[in-house]
């Protein structure tokens, strides 16, 4: 906002690499925008239609039910696991522990794993219950 | 993460500094409490006997059900609003266009929630099915 561009910036803010942790943290903001916005969306939508009746309820049905509406689901499923782990890691940092380097990369990568194996876990229970 | 020059000055142009730890502590609360509330919702309708209108209605209609329900939605539209202010906040940057943002978010959230707690009262004090 007040910069004065005829400073210099710190050089060693150009000089960095991706890893696991910041990886972590933007999907941490991805993740929660897109629950936040999504997420509670059909959340608002299925309670107003559940209010409304059975017409309401059969129209928003339909639609959650739609076979591309699959990909909403499975994708919010991992939104919901991947910002829940992250947001645990966050407090387990907020408490001013983990920062170690391997400790730190460690745990963020776990939060990418458990998010995919716990999103795969509830899938697979939705879908051999419904074959079963 | 932004740690550009900005971020010190924007951080004080959007709250007083006192303010500031009860915000952190606030986000800290909401998450907490949003997390136990969505362990429950999500255990209760596994529990349901099926996702029809009936079944979730039914269920709503008890005083147990619907009053966690209506701090899920307190919880979880407060979190969302304090979490889509902080992404605003730190990414744009104009001051007239950040303002806008945030009344949107402000607005929609408020709307958002009122409409999930009309519903959710209109399920539990309704007198037919």
């Amino acid at each position: 906002m007040t910069r004065n561009p005829d400073r210099p910036l710190s050089p060693h803010l150009t000089i960095w690499k991706w890893g696991p942790h910041m990886l972590v943290s933007i999907l941490h903001r991805i993740t929660g925008a897109g629950l936040a916005t999504v997420g509670a969306g059909v959340f608002v939508w299925w309670l107003v239609a559940v209010a409304g009746g059975a017409d309401s309820y059969a129209y928003f049905a339909l639609w959650a039910t739609w076979k591309w509406s699959l990909i909403v689901w499975i994708g919010l499923t991992w939104a919901f696991f991947q910002h829940l782990l992250s947001g645990l890691r966050h407090f387990v940092m907020d408490a001013g522990a983990g920062f170690e380097l391997k400790t730190n990369k460690f745990w963020a990568v776990m939060t990418l794993v458990w998010a995919i194996l716990l999103t795969a876990a509830v899938w697979a229970y939705i879908i051999l219950g419904r074959l079963a | 993460m932004t740690t550009d020059t900005t971020a010190a000055p924007a951080a004080a142009a959007v709250a007083p500094a006192e303010d500031a730890a009860h915000h952190w502590g606030l986000e800290r609360m909401l998450s907490v409490s949003t997390l136990l509330l969505f362990v429950w919702f999500l255990v209760s309708l596994w529990r349901l006997p099926g996702l029809d209108q009936q079944s979730v209605a039914e269920w709503l209609k008890n005083p147990l059900a619907a009053v966690p329900m209506l701090l899920l939605v307190v919880s979880t539209f407060w979190h969302l609003k304090l979490g889509l202010a902080v992404v605003v906040e730190d990414y744009v940057h104009e001051a007239g266009s950040r303002f806008a943002w945030l009344v949107v978010i402000n607005f929609l959230s408020l709307f958002a929630a009122g409409l999930a707690i009309l519903s959710v009262l209109k399920i539990a004090l309704g007198s037919s099915a």
